[in-house]
């Protein structure tokens, strides 16, 4: 049942920020990090519904720019002493266009 | 293959060492820790509440016997090391076990030094250095009565209040006439000795013990003027003497401890060596913080990152006495170049004494309200000139009308249900309940646990003051110096100092040459090394190392919607412009207006998609960004002036148009206000401004470093000049001065505070030197006014404000 869309390319998403891609009424928010890796997350603070697309980026994390709640990208977890989580999607890379699997 | 690490004593110190070294290089060695105690690693510095009855030893550990497990190392527990083996390089214990090394650390610390009395050997006399020591007083005090503590400096007097908590009667004998004599001058030490005696702890001062008397069980002790008395119970806490046998008989060079090189290094460099145990450019230290500080060193170098060096620690003195408040450091004696402040009111219980030489604080003792003592504490680190307000300095850092740290509650007396941090509701208790039952030392990890001071950072010293009141009392908790974030031990200055000496030009190049603990660092350095590189390369911009709202160019509100204020220069404001904002507002169907205080207009509830055509209309319509968003120059607040005002002595208005002309779009340290007052009257309130004209018919007055926000802090009056040019000249001057030496997010209110406003006026003392200063700030000025708004409306980076829709 894997259901991959083509986002854009990756040279669309700057180095260390992101994108935001809207569909059926949410928002998801794609990383690009050092390497191109590339991370899907629900565009929502697990704690105040903060955009993160708008945060920061540094190694595989994103701090919320709202109440600087530090995001795990991979997991959707928040790091340190915070308790929360929030939605990521899988993601790839083919000839240079990023998909997203909802 | 990894390395073998071995660990001579299991304490705070060599532990420590441990843990920094797991943080940056995890996988390097084996570790086999040895500790001659039959535990895991406890806090000593709270031995002193366990025998209050204030604290329980469970409480107390900071390392139990699973993270042992957890982290892979093997402890060796009631195993004492007997030899070191340097040319095997291995280590024999105890029980006959041997295991080498490749790096070696001795941290034994230190024992309470026992004095060679007649009759020291009898049961009952002991030291007070650890939980078996601890575990003795409190059996002597349910089976005896009489107690006596040798010694009435710091440890002797958490002895004996610990042990007249037990119920003991205590009596303290010291050989001097003051107590704690190293660290309180003679009223202190008589008031601490007056308030010690309520409690009903007795003194023999200037006794002098001849010996101790007794069969096997010590019954009394004698003094050399022939007093006896009885007791069932002998403490020694006359000094501690650094554990340095072991390294004796291994042949590295011992004087009064175990000498070590700035790397921590013993003569032996596979050998290294940490905590009380040490001698450090003849040093020998018996508190918390420089222990730590050493195994920071320590640990970078057994990490091979080889870039730190310990170059010592200045340190403070609390007595962990509940109810007694005492805090004490530097040299607080003087001598003939020295001044004395002193504060004394005998009634109340307070004495405050600081010693200066050229105006600068070397010393101070504080006795009764201690709540400044980590403010002068910093100041006498940072050589703060305290010329300015001098006359003030002894009521406080509160009276000084400070910004930026709020009001210096006495912590101490709060409930645990006060509020602290009032950005994200933390109070007294979530804090001090966080430190202990998470066992946290610093600043940061507190902010990380509690989020308390992680928002404004108003309530910082608070939480440090309560950090050091839970934590007990010898704790210095301001490290010499503080790290820029976690990413780094680089200070903000040795940070910026890199950047212009060695000519980094980018974040990567800043991480790598100062060997960055973290890839791409964390939002805190990344948005301060940003403001430092754009300092330095005015045309320079890394948009992903900015905050949000100084890459959208809004400020983001907490629904992720934006608010735009678009620039009024000097308030003044056309019909014209108020029917293109209404028509702006219209079109977007703004949800809410409302004036600033900063006298224009704000728009919110933008959505980001809206903000570049939002711009377009605006742009067209002659306004530029007005840079409420960002760390940067924001409004020049008017009043009207000679133009109108009967009052009035020069042009105000047109003064501060003229101003925001020259300033506007500039990046500052944090955000900066400018306002003109047309006379004495003040209508524009310049004097809480970060640059404050006041008009007088005979000139202009500025003032500095005032403060409307989280402290009022009333400006310093910096000169008065003749001519609106002056006026310029000097505002340009002092931005760029403000711009290049303040640290990333502090304001004109702490800088000026922490480097003095002397250091301004001398480095702005004449036109020669002014001028420089005033070329560069026009200079950042050309990049930073080509308007934000226009461009992004013209399309430049147009993927930041659109969603992909699929």
């Amino acid at each position: 049942m894997s259901n991959w869309i083509e986002i854009t390319a990756i040279n669309e998403i700057p180095v260390l920020g992101s994108r935001v891609v809207e569909t059926g009424g949410q928002r998801i928010a794609i990383f690009r990090g050092k390497e191109d890796a590339v991370f899907a997350i629900k565009d929502s603070c697990p704690h105040k519904q903060g955009p993160l697309s708008q945060g920061i980026m540094h190694g595989t994390s994103v701090t919320c720019p709202l109440h600087n709640w530090k995001i795990d990208l991979a997991s959707g977890q928040a790091l340190g002493a915070d308790e929360g989580c929030t939605n990521v999607y899988d993601t790839k890379i083919e000839n240079g266009m990023v998909f997203l699997q909802l | 293959m990894k390395q073998n690490l071995v660990l001579i004593g299991n304490g705070m110190a060599g532990m420590r060492t441990i843990e920094e070294l797991l943080k940056l290089a995890p996988e390097k060695y084996n570790i086999t820790v040895f500790g001659e105690e039959p535990y895991g690693n406890y806090n000593r510095i709270m031995l002193s509440p366990v025998l209050a009855n204030e604290k329980t030893i469970e409480e107390i550990m900071l390392n139990d016997e699973q993270w042992y497990v957890d982290n892979n190392i093997t402890l060796q527990k009631g195993n004492k090391v007997t030899e070191i083996q340097r040319g095997y390089k291995k280590v024999i214990a105890e029980d006959g076990t041997e295991v080498p090394y490749d790096r070696l650390i001795i941290a034994t610390g230190s024992t309470s030094f026992m004095l060679p009395l007649p009759g020291a050997d009898k049961y009952g006399v002991i030291g007070f250095r650890d939980i078996n020591d601890v575990d003795t007083m409190v059996e002597s005090a349910q089976q005896y009565k009489k107690a006596v503590v040798i010694g009435g400096g710091l440890l002797g007097l958490e002895a004996a209040n610990g042990l007249m908590k037990q119920g003991m009667e205590v009596t303290v004998v010291h050989l001097m006439n003051t107590l704690m004599e190293r660290q309180l001058d003679a009223p202190a030490g008589k008031m601490l000795k007056e308030s010690l005696e309520e409690r009903g702890m007795n003194f023999l001062m200037d006794h002098s013990t001849e010996e101790i008397l007794g069969g096997d069980r010590v019954t009394g002790i004698r003094f050399t003027n022939g007093l006896e008395i009885e007791t069932d119970l002998i403490v020694m806490a006359v000094g501690i003497k650094p554990n340095i046998d072991l390294a004796q008989n291994a042949s590295l060079h011992c004087e009064r401890g175990i000498v070590v090189s700035d790397t921590m290094q013993t003569f032996d460099p596979n050998i290294y060596s940490i905590g009380e145990c040490v001698q450090h450019r003849g040093a020998v230290y018996g508190l918390v913080a420089p222990l730590f500080e050493q195994a920071k060193v320590a640990a970078n170098h057994l990490a091979e990152l080889g870039i730190a060096r310990y170059e010592g620690t200045m340190t403070s003195t609390m007595l962990k006495v509940t109810g007694i408040d005492l805090f004490s450091a530097g040299d607080f004696h003087g001598d003939d170049e020295t001044d004395e402040l002193l504060f004394h009111d005998v009634a109340n219980g307070v004495y405050k004494k600081i010693v200066i030489r050229d105006n600068i604080i070397v010393g101070t003792v504080l006795y009764g309200d201690t709540i400044d003592g980590t403010w002068y504490f910093q100041m006498m680190k940072d050589e703060t000139n305290i010329s300015d307000f001098r006359t003030t300095v002894l009521f406080g850092q509160a009276h000084l009308g400070d910004a930026g740290h709020g009001d210096e509650t006495r912590v101490a007396m709060m409930a645990d249900s006060d509020e602290i941090c009032g950005c994200n509701g933390v109070n007294k208790g979530d804090i001090t309940s966080a430190i202990v039952e998470k066992k946290l030392f610093t600043l940061d990890e507190v902010r990380a646990h509690t989020k308390a001071s992680a928002s404004c950072g108003s309530c910082t010293g608070l939480v440090e003051s309560l950090l050091a009141h839970t934590l007990g009392g010898d704790y210095s908790e301001a490290p010499s110096k503080k790290p820029l974030c976690g990413c780094t031990d680089y200070t903000h200055d040795e940070v910026r100092s890199a950047i212009r000496e060695q000519g980094l030009e980018t974040h990567e190049t800043v991480r790598r040459f100062l060997n960055w603990k973290t890839e791409d660092g964390c939002p805190v350095c990344r948005q301060a090394t940003n403001y430092y590189l754009l300092c330095e390369y005015p045309d320079y911009n890394d948009p992903q190392s900015r905050f949000i709202n100084e890459r959208a160019h809004g400020n983001i509100q907490k629904d992720g919607s934006y608010s735009v204020v678009p620039r009024m220069f000097g308030g003044l404001c056309t019909a014209k412009d108020l029917r293109a904002i209404a028509d702006v507002a219209d079109k977007y169907e703004v949800p809410e207006m409302k004036v600033t205080g900063g006298q224009r207009i704000d728009m919110f509830g933008i959505q980001k998609e809206q903000l570049p055509a939002m711009w377009k209309d605006l742009s067209e319509a002659g306004f530029v960004s007005g840079h409420a968003y960002g760390k940067a120059m924001r409004t020049c607040k008017t009043c009207v002036g000679d133009s109108w005002c009967r009052m009035g002595t020069q042009d105000s208005t047109g003064l501060g148009v003229k101003l925001e002309e020259l300033t506007w779009g500039s990046w500052m340290p944090h955000k900066y206000k400018l306002a003109v007052s047309g006379c004495p009257r003040n209508c524009a309130e310049a004097t809480i401004k970060d640059f404050g004209v006041v008009c007088v018919d005979s000139g202009y007055e500025i003032h500095i470093a005032g403060n409307g926000g989280i402290k009022v802090r009333v400006t310093d009056f910096l000169v008065k000049v003749d001519t609106e040019e002056e006026v310029m000249e000097w505002c340009g001057a002092f931005s760029q001065l403000y711009r290049e030496d303040a640290h990333y997010l502090e304001r004109t209110a702490p800088w000026v505070e922490r480097v003095g406003l002397q250091k301004v006026k001398d480095a702005l003392a004449t036109a020669e030197l002014r001028k420089p200063f005033y070329d560069r700030f026009v200079v950042s000025q050309k990049p930073a006014q080509i308007d934000p708004w226009k461009k992004h409306a013209d399309g430049a980076d147009a993927n930041e404000f659109t969603p992909i829709k699929v």
